[in-house]
């Protein structure tokens, strides 16, 4: 079996190197080790952590999260206290009061995540036109994988899942830079490497900031790392459940399938 | 071959009761307890209980799913997330449905290819043959309107393009398409109306599969050699033989379909369908799901007009349409009196060559529609048909077959 797996993976590696283009068309981003793949991974709740805070403090000037509930937080660690908090930073609309107003109030856990444009005409105005979409769902919807069957498939029995998605959006935040010299960039554009092509209206948003209070330092790619690793989480908040469920299922069957082929044998025994 | 058994006496009372107001356990005990099956059959034998098994699983969660589910544009793609992420267990009821339809097709296409390989469709299986292509044409129709509901660009563009096929129709073409989408584009209606008939369809399925199982047992169960049974020798009782056959293979079969669930649930899905649907912007390629693929790729073949009289729209659509007829000819097109390849030194690699055909289809049903890619979907096209309406009426006539045993019982006695 695992010279079986090794061949499959040799031969993956061929046909991975043979194309780079993913569904798409996109170029295909490098893989990142994320904690949260593969079987028995786990996700880093500091690292989700300092992704949110990359969200909160860059992000959400643009992009909304709008299929997040603040009380989804506490799976990241956080105590309801700390979940209140962070939703009270936040405004919505009440119901209407007794006067039939409806008045702004501070968000509670059971809100979801407040966008930071009334419409998507609004988002567009102040995005010289290009809309930033919402983040809710962005791993799951450029998980285009690698671009060919064999590597895709590679990657699944690898329990990979969605994760070349999150390859994606750490490769965006650190693919900018200046275009080559024989690629022009309209006015308002800029050069990244790992968008379809290469020309994204959204500005580099991640630069060098300083250390975090844990001492993780603030380089762009420890950013890129926590902000896609959180992304990854917020496209899925119930997967851990998932995959400890599925775990103990697989295992589960796993021992039916010896049980019911000795029940079979048993019973076939006198059949020629 | 209705069991010569005579009813049991049943110990609990109130079986007996029912039983002789409305014999149904003696009905069970004659097809599914003392009902006696060729005793060769091998564990391609037990897919049409696994899809029949997936088919029941698909159907439960999607009565349970439907209960959460709003079918309206403006609330279909957030509340199936709202069903991911905020019902208790709503990812494994949408999971399960999900990877549910793809295992329906994989246990159904396995099953198709086992009545292939070992002549399953030629009498007097004839009629379970074409309700058996009943039964997938149904269940392409559930599964294209089933995967609209979630409202993603793919749902939506999927339907726009699979809709829009109507209108290759001289004359009526255009009103017709008018007329499935309730409007002027794939809308607020037509979503309405699809998820009306998703429900729908699965029942009709599950009254033509009964159909094609009452058919079987008419007949009874072919069998690896192809030869009829010829006395009791040649055959087990249903129960405990294949019961506990058919529980183990089932039991794996329901390993890979819950490694998909929990696992690798978007492994077989598209990622655009976790964009909310924009009619402002196509995809850059519309991809329908894997199972269309082969005959998605027959239906872009024609990119020419033919004969001056019928647009290349129409012709692809006759041509898929056609696709799906020459298989359920099947049993007329094939003019040899043998059964199983296993007796068939010539016909068993064209039919592993279709196969083949079948699956290079799929591969460029899936690419986009450049230059190589259509050649190649030509050709295998063009393939395809010829192994129905040539190779296999031919092949019949010119093969030598390979000397059949004189029973059931003499070939597996050969074997040991
Ligand atoms: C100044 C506003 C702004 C900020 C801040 C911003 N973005 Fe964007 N973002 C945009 C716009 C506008 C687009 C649309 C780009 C386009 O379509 O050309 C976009 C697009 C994206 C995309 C989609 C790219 C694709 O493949 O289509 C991702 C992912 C993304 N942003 C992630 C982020 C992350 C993560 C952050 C925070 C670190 C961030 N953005 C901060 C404006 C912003
Ligand atoms: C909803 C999907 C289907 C279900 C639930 C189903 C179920 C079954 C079952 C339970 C049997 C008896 C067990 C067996 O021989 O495997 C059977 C037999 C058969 N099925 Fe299906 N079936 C389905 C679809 C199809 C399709 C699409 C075809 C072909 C186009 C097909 C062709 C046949 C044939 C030819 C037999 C007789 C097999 C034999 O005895 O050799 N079935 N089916």
């Amino acid at each position: 079996m695992n010279k079986l797996l090794s061949l499959a993976a040799a031969a993956a590696l061929t046909l991975t190197s043979f194309t780079a283009y993913a569904a798409g068309g996109a170029l295909v981003p490098p893989e990142m080790p994320w904690p949260s793949v593969g079987y028995f991974g786990a996700f880093d709740k500091a690292s989700l952590q300092r992704g949110l805070k990359v969200y909160t403090e860059v992000c959400s000037g643009c992009h909304s999260l709008r299929l997040l509930s603040y009380r989804d937080l506490g799976d990241l660690g956080y105590s309801n206290a700390e979940v209140k908090a962070y939703a009270a930073e936040y405004e919505v609309l009440s119901e209407p009061n007794k006067d039939g107003d409806r008045v702004l109030i501070q968000a509670s856990s059971a809100d979801k995540f407040v966008s930071p444009y009334a419409n998507e005409q609004e988002a567009r105005a102040l995005n010289s036109g290009a809309l930033p979409p919402d983040l809710s769902l962005i791993v799951k919807a450029r998980n285009r994988g690698k671009g060919n069957f064999f590597a895709n498939f590679y990657d699944m029995l690898r329990g990979r899942g969605y994760a070349s998605g999150a390859d994606y959006v750490y490769a965006l935040m650190t693919g900018y830079g200046d275009p080559p010299a024989d690629v022009e960039i309209a006015e308002g554009m800029h050069y990244n490497k790992w968008f379809v092509g290469n020309a994204i209206a959204m500005a580099q948003p991640i630069y060098k900031a300083d250390p975090a209070a844990d001492g993780t330092p603030g380089t762009i790619e420890q950013q890129a790392k926590d902000i896609a690793s959180f992304l990854m989480w917020a496209s899925e908040p119930r997967f851990e459940e998932r995959r400890a469920m599925g775990t103990k299922v697989l295992l589960f069957i796993a021992l039916f399938i010896i049980v019911l082929y000795m029940l079979k044998r048993r019973v076939w025994r006198d059949v020629h | 071959m209705i069991s010569a058994h005579s009813a049991p006496e049943f110990k609990n009372s109130v079986v007996r009761w029912i039983d002789r107001r409305l014999p149904i356990f003696t009905m069970l005990h004659g097809e599914y307890i003392v009902y006696p099956v060729p005793k060769n059959l091998n564990y391609f034998w037990s897919f049409g209980g696994m899809a029949m098994v997936v088919l029941v699983v698909v159907v439960l969660s999607g009565i349970m799913l439907a209960m959460q589910y709003a079918a309206n544009t403006d609330l279909a793609f957030d509340g199936v997330e709202r069903i991911m992420r905020d019902l208790n267990y709503g990812w494994l009821l949408r999971y399960v449905h999900m990877n549910g339809a793809s295992m329906f097709f994989i246990a159904v296409y396995i099953h198709i290819f086992r009545a292939l390989y070992y002549g399953s469709y030629k009498n007097p299986r004839e009629l379970i043959w074409i309700l058996g292509v009943v039964i997938l044409v149904l269940m392409m129709a559930t599964a294209f309107m089933g995967y609209v509901l979630p409202w993603g660009q793919m749902s939506y563009w999927g339907a726009t393009v699979i809709t829009n096929l109507f209108s290759a129709l001289p004359v009526i073409g255009e009103p017709i398409v008018t007329w499935l989408w309730g409007g002027f584009s794939v809308d607020n209606p037509t979503l309405n109306r699809f998820f009306a008939l998703h429900y729908l369809m699965p029942f009709v399925i599950f009254a033509v599969v009964l159909l094609h199982v009452a058919a079987m047992h008419q007949s009874g169960s072919n069998n690896p050699t192809g030869v009829e049974v010829k006395s009791q020798e040649d055959t087990i009782t249903f129960h405990p033989y294949m019961t506990a056959k058919d529980s183990f293979g089932l039991m794996v079969f329901l390993f890979v379909f819950a490694f998909f669930v929990f696992i690798a649930p978007n492994y077989m899905g598209h990622p655009d369908n976790y964009i909310p649907a924009n009619p402002l912007s196509t995809p850059a390629h519309i991809v329908p799901e894997w199972y269309f693929l082969p005959f998605y790729a027959i239906l872009r073949a024609v990119d020419f007009q033919f004969l001056w009289l019928v647009p290349a729209k129409l012709g692809g659509v006759l041509l898929m349409f056609s696709s799906l007829l020459v298989l359920a000819m099947l049993p007329w097109f094939d003019t040899s009196k043998v059964r199983s390849c296993r007796y068939r030194p010539i016909y068993r690699w064209f039919v592993l060559l279709f196969v083949v055909d079948v699956v290079i289809l799929g591969y460029v049903g899936g690419k986009p529609a450049e230059e190589a890619y259509i050649v190649i979907a030509k050709l295998a096209t063009l393939y395809y048909f010829t192994h129905f309406l040539m190779i296999t009426p031919l092949v019949g006539w010119i093969e030598q077959p390979r000397k059949l045993p004189n029973s059931i019982s003499e070939s597996v006695l050969k074997s040991v």
